[in-house]
């Protein structure tokens, strides 16, 4: 295996596991909130749970540029293709616009689904403007996803 | 900062359920106080509408508070603020049991920082050793001066001042901008009450001085002063503080200036409902749920003395919803 091979693969890790953070901690502030608005009324947890889901797309969205990048370098056939360093970096580089991005956009987008929650507690006719506040930041996260894309495929 | 999406969330839902002011003017377009009760049990208070005693019905739901927020926090330190009223309450009621010889039990409340039975039990035992430091100093003074006088109101002003000062102490050691706040303006607030009811009844220097807590947003040294003088000074010195609109509301009434000091917090704890993740909303609820106590008890009490709902209406505080 050469290095170039070793930074494609950290880059496709870096994007899974950094975008995995951002999600579970997203995903676990909304369902605390979620949690809270079940204690005082059940019936709210249709409702609710659709709001908590929201920030866990950008765990999904880091696998899909590790899964683009492992499968383009070889790693995913058992066939590895002997990549130089400078293509190394360019995959490594190419996946960070998901890693950093998908870190602090899943956890932005759990506070605003924290406060769309708690919209939804006081006022339950109000859970879709709770849920289009909250789905404003995956603009950034989608963003970020298909510059990475644009990248692993350019290289 | 997660700590409090949970509680916050309780306390949205809950807050659907608060008393706005339609709700209110329904329970004041009550012919009597059971209809009155009844109407408020329909808003979710206790009893079904059978609960006789009003100050009871007040109590349980005071009770009910606490007992929620008690659910949603572990460290309850950071309601000091809130809690040591009742310590201090319970300080004087059982003082005033030891030396009456009598057991009053309805008077004490049940949640504050310190049991009220260990309150009760160092009171009795005359073990100042019991209660927590702050408190030893104030009961022995206030011990002191009720078995040497006999004078339950000078009593009742020592343990005030001392709840006031803790109330102070408590807020300035919070890390919560919001509960440093309210704690300064009830105490600015509670002084300026006293001021003024001191300055109708011409008390003397030694009162104020026993009295007034010092704060930082009223100087209370100018504040005895001019409170000396006499009411137009009082005044003047006011309107040059952050609390000049009690004046305004002073020159209407006493009530409509008491309306004006709940409004006054009301609407400090108002610009803390929308922080999902701090403990604003928590204290706001709780303020929110005493205010809206308080708005019940003046419409009951309205009632049941056959006040017009007009004048009732004159004295129901802003409410949070």
């Amino acid at each position: 295996m050469t290095l170039g091979v070793a930074l494609a693969i950290a880059g496709a890790v870096i994007a899974a596991v950094m975008s995995g953070i951002g999600s579970a901690k997203g995903v676990g502030m909304a369902g605390q909130a979620a949690a809270g608005v079940c204690t005082e009324d059940p019936n709210k947890f249709g409702k609710v749970l659709i709001l908590q889901l929201l920030p866990g797309t950008q765990g999904i969205y880091g696998l899909l540029i590790a899964f683009i990048t492992l499968s383009q370098i070889g790693i995913l056939g058992g066939n590895p293709e002997s990549l130089s360093l400078y293509e190394g970096i360019a995959y490594f580089v190419a996946c960070l616009p998901m890693a950093f991005v998908g870190l602090w956009s899943a956890i932005s987008q759990g506070k605003t689904a924290v406060a769309g929650i708690q919209l939804t507690a006081k006022n339950p006719d109000q859970m879709g403007k709770g849920m289009i506040f909250a789905a404003m930041v995956e603009t950034y996260a989608i963003l970020a996803l298909l510059v990475s894309i644009l990248a692993i495929f350019g290289i | 900062m997660e700590q409090y999406a949970y509680a916050v969330s309780r306390i949205k839902a809950r807050e659907a359920f608060l008393l706005s002011m339609q709700d209110l003017e329904q329970v004041l377009s009550s012919d009597t106080i059971e209809e009155a009760k009844r109407v408020l049990s329909d808003k979710g208070f206790d009893g079904n509408g059978e609960v006789k005693d009003t100050e009871e019905l007040l109590k349980k739901e005071t009770e009910k508070i606490w007992s929620f927020i008690w659910e949603l926090v572990e460290d309850k330190s950071v309601f000091d603020v809130f809690l040591l009223r009742n310590d201090y309450h319970n300080l004087k009621a059982a003082l005033k049991a030891d030396y009456m010889n009598l057991d009053m039990d309805s008077l004490y409340l049940d949640y504050g920082t310190v049991d009220k039975d260990v309150i009760k039990k160092a009171v009795k035992d005359k073990d100042a050793l019991m209660l927590p430091e702050d408190m030893r100093e104030t009961y022995e003074k206030a011990q002191s001066v009720l078995l040497k006088t006999g004078d339950g109101q000078l009593c009742d002003i020592i343990v005030d001042k001392a709840c006031l000062e803790a109330i102070k102490t408590a807020g300035d050691k919070s890390e919560d901008e919001m509960i440093k706040k309210y704690a300064e303006l009830y105490v600015a607030l509670s002084d300026i009450k006293i001021a003024v009811r001191g300055n109708k009844l011409r008390k003397s220097a030694d009162f104020f001085n026993m009295a007034l807590a010092k704060c930082d947003t009223l100087d209370v040294d100018a504040l005895v002063k001019n409170s000396l003088k006499g009411a137009e000074e009082l005044y003047d010195y006011l309107k040059g503080t952050a609390y000049s609109g009690a004046v305004e509301a002073l020159s209407e009434s006493y009530s409509a200036f008491e309306k004006w000091c709940d409004n006054l917090i009301v609407d400090h704890i108002k610009k803390q409902k929308y922080n999902a993740f701090t403990l604003g909303p928590i204290a706001s609820y709780i303020v929110a749920r005493e205010n809206e106590i308080k708005a019940v008890r003046i419409i009951l009490s309205g009632i049941s003395n056959d006040l017009s709902s007009e004048s009732v209406r004159e004295r129901l505080r802003d409410m949070y919803v």
